[in-house]
């Protein structure tokens, strides 16, 4: 025992003066900085610090490139648009959703926003508690024990018709295959994810209805059976790119993954095989993956701005528990740029694909799904 | 030459402490007799105290909320930015850092025990009510696990368990129509069965085959996962129009009934849990059954040669563990949550391993722990929401605690103290 204590306190004593040098080398380097002057902190923008909007998030967290973070992004473009106080909680497990909602209220936060339908059940209960706050609810409505539809008075729901911008992606995807086959898959077989491969696969059925030489399949999405392929969560990247080899091998050449982070895989499959591009979804994938180079477009779903704007419409004093259902129309939902794909769509393709909007947003062309808002 | 100047310093504290605890306080178990066993054995209350494992306890739990407070401050943006110039005004760096800690841990405290900024009486003390809600699945599977490793089995598929009892006891509760009370009971037991077919699966697979319980109950773990995930994608099953991977309601005649009024969530699920504890301890110390257990534990062969059917005690306490964190997810489908998703579960299975890591494999301690980790739980959701703080800090804070628990030399290490008296280190 008492060799061992020797030994112990040798090793200790070598170690605490490099600790200490590495330690002070570090500080060294890092902290000559000078000292900021005193001066009182002053936000950009108007002072609303009375005002505070809270957000809870489901387990994705907010760095899960999808809804979360989209959500997230338009908290923090009204923190700094109208200097208004905030608070943010981060779910881990389906257990902290009441919890998590019920601090925020017991903090008094003037607007309390949820992400995800898994959260419905936990801000329905607070909004019926609390009727003297508002909340929201994004890419979900509220659902009384039967399932059905209801409005409360001080919680508003930001849903998304994605099925329009997806049927224009579709459409321009069938298009642009050169294979004559594209695909499509998702993360986990929920409303608002099968609404994108809806929209898809109704796109390219307009295609192949325009042009009726030849026909474009598409992999992945049964929209009459409702069944396809799903890479059983928002997380396994690895999933989504087994998903995208074998939509590959099976001549896939245009594939859409509606599977948030999971879509990564797919852009690292398709970029691996070189001929494969890949349509992003939720935000512009030119601009938030590595993979810009393979990107044909993305179905843009702006939950940041329409997070922004319910914020800002309550901190003027204009909450309204009407809907907020993005669409081509308001621009809640959009096709975004071709970017590096610019030079390759045809003109009269592209012409055809801005003309389906145009009749998407007259009303001419009706985009439906089972999962319409 | 520096170890010789080395060695007495650090040797000095632990023969300090045994030289004043021989001649001073004596020794009541040797009564003097025997002066010359004295030094051996070293018994003493000071030593005791000082080798004793709810110190060590103690001393990690301290090590895991300083480690969470440096997490804390390092992770804090107003005080990277005083970093920048520490040369030039250390003092901002402390104090600033001293601030965001303390400011964090007081919002623990306030979500966790009591909450003196809260508006009403009512949600001054609710925090303590919430975190014994979080504690009671905690406590229910890590009384599962505990039982596991008492009996030298490392069930991992506390998980598995908690899943299959929240979907029968959920199913039941809404797919059934009986009367209050006896609705209940029959969704409740329906948790119990489920947990305890998941975990006699693993049972009756190492008793039968030998196959290993850790792989096998992590293998059972995933097809759980799945298993719910395709439930939920079944009108049949869950009952409800939505198209979403949920359930319906369960029935209010198989809700766990609250224990308090409106505003608090505490229900009958944590009566549940201390009666489970209670049953747990006077299973594994007061009857033969649980003395069978604790035989094979120690020693299988042994157990084995005294005529112990080693393979049916694999079975039953691979059930019983899988019959408490079916419990558990009972408590958590009928008493908070009221609708099968995906995520019931949570990670409450693998949280439930740390429990009973920390709670020494011991009921009470089991208990004990499951409360700390619950009122953590229910203090990091305020300690997030009001100051901002990362909430896997907490998780962080838990893992340190539980490591220096599994390896209590390193804390004796930490802290200079004695090994324990007649054990190396444990």
């Amino acid at each position: 025992m008492n060799v061992e204590r020797k030994s112990e306190a040798v090793k200790r004593k070598h170690l605490a003066p490099a600790a200490a040098i590495l330690a002070t080398g570090a500080l060294v380097l890092s902290a000559c900085g000078e000292a900021p002057e005193d001066s009182a902190a002053g936000d950009g923008g108007g002072d609303n610090s009375d005002y505070k909007a809270c957000i809870v998030s489901d387990q994705g967290g907010w760095d899960d490139k999808s809804f979360n973070e989209s959500a997230k992004a338009g908290l923090d473009m009204a923190v700094e648009e109208l200097g208004i106080d905030h608070a943010t909680a981060e779910s881990s497990a389906d257990a902290d959703f009441g919890p998590n909602v019920d601090n925020m209220v017991s903090q008094g936060c003037n607007i309390t926003l949820g992400v995800g339908f898994l959260l419905e059940g936990a801000i329905h209960d607070a909004a019926e508690a609390n009727t003297d706050l508002h909340f929201g609810l994004v890419d979900a409505t509220f659902t009384d024990d039967d399932s059905n539809t209801v409005e409360l008075d001080n919680g508003k729901p930001i849903i998304f018709n994605t099925a329009e911008a997806a049927y224009l992606a579709g459409y321009l995807a069938a298009g642009m295959s050169e294979s004559g086959t594209v695909a499509t898959f998702g993360g986990i077989q929920i409303p608002s994810v099968t609404i994108f491969m809806d929209g898809f696969v109704d796109g390219v059925a307009k295609y192949n209805e325009d042009n009726g030489d030849e026909e474009v399949k598409v992999l992945g999405w049964d929209k009459e059976a409702q069944s396809g392929s799903f890479s059983g969560d928002f997380e396994n990247q690895s999933q989504g790119q087994a998903l995208t080899e074998q939509f590959i091998s099976q001549d896939a050449d245009i594939i859409m993954p509606v599977a948030g982070p999971v879509g990564l895989g797919a852009a690292s499959a398709a970029s691996a095989d070189g001929d494969t591009s890949i349509v992003w979804v939720d935000q512009d994938g030119y601009e938030s993956t590595e993979y810009g180079d393979i990107i044909l477009t993305t179905v843009q779903k702006e939950i940041a701005t329409a997070v922004k704007d319910t914020i800002a419409q309550d901190v003027e004093g204009n909450f309204s528990s009407e809907p907020y259902v993005g669409t081509l129309e308001n621009g809640g939902v959009d096709l975004a740029p071709y970017h590096d794909f610019e030079d390759e769509v045809p003109e009269e393709l592209d012409a055809k694909v801005q003309e389906l909007k145009e009749q998407i947003i007259s009303g001419d062309i009706v985009v439906e799904s089972p999962s319409t808002p | 030459m520096s170890e010789s100047s080395a060695a007495p310093g650090s040797g000095a504290s632990a023969e300090v402490i045994g030289a004043g605890e021989t001649s001073g306080t004596g020794d009541p178990s040797t009564g003097g007799r025997q002066p010359a066993r004295r030094h051996e054995a070293r018994p003493g209350v000071l030593r005791d105290i000082l080798s004793g494992s709810w110190l060590v306890s103690l001393l990690s739990i301290a090590v895991g909320l300083l480690a969470g407070a440096v997490l804390i401050a390092a992770s804090n943006e107003s005080v990277q930015e005083t970093l920048g110039y520490f040369f030039a005004r250390p003092a901002d760096f402390f104090v600033t850092a001293w601030h965001v800690v303390t400011e964090a841990y007081i919002a623990l405290f306030r979500g966790a025990i009591f909450d003196w900024q809260a508006t009403s009486f009512v949600r001054a003390v609710r925090p303590f009510t919430e975190s014994l809600v979080a504690a009671t699945p905690l406590i229910l599977a890590g009384l599962g696990i505990a039982l596991g490793f008492r009996s030298g089995l490392f069930n991992i598929g506390g998980q598995g368990q908690v899943i299959l009892g929240a979907i029968l006891a959920g199913f039941l509760g809404y797919w059934l129509t009986l009367p209050a009370g006896l609705h209940l009971v029959v969704a409740v037991l329906g948790g119990i069965a489920g947990g305890a077919l998941w975990g006699g699966i693993a049972g009756a697979l190492k008793a039968r085959t030998g196959a290993n319980e850790v792989i096998v109950t992590i293998m059972l773990n995933s097809i759980a996962g799945y298993l719910i995930a395709y439930l939920l994608k079944q009108q049949w099953f869950t009952q409800s129009g939505s198209a979403n991977p949920q359930s319906r309601d369960v029935d209010a005649t198989a809700s766990l009934f609250p224990l308090l009024p409106d505003p608090f969530r505490l229900n009958a699920g944590f009566l549940i849990a201390v009666a489970a504890t209670v049953l747990v301890w006077w299973l594994l110390e007061r009857s033969t059954l649980g003395f069978e257990f604790r035989a094979v534990g120690e020693n299988p062969h042994a157990a084995r040669t005294a005529g112990i059917s080693v393979g049916r005690v694999t079975f039953l306490v691979m059930a019983l563990a899988g019959a408490l964190a079916g419990l558990a997810g009972a408590s958590q489908v009928l008493g908070t949550e009221d609708k099968l998703t995906i995520g019931i579960a949570g990670s409450l299975g693998f949280d439930a391993i740390t429990v009973a890591l920390l709670g020494r494999s011991r009921p009470l301690g089991t208990f004990l722990a499951g409360l700390l980790f619950g009122a953590f739980k229910a203090g990091g959701y305020t300690m997030q929401a009001q100051t901002g703080t990362p909430i896997d800090i907490i998780l962080v804070v838990q893992s340190v605690i539980v490591l220096l628990i599994a390896a209590p030399p390193l804390v004796r290490g930490l802290f200079r103290l004695p090994a324990p008296a007649g054990k190396e280190a444990r």
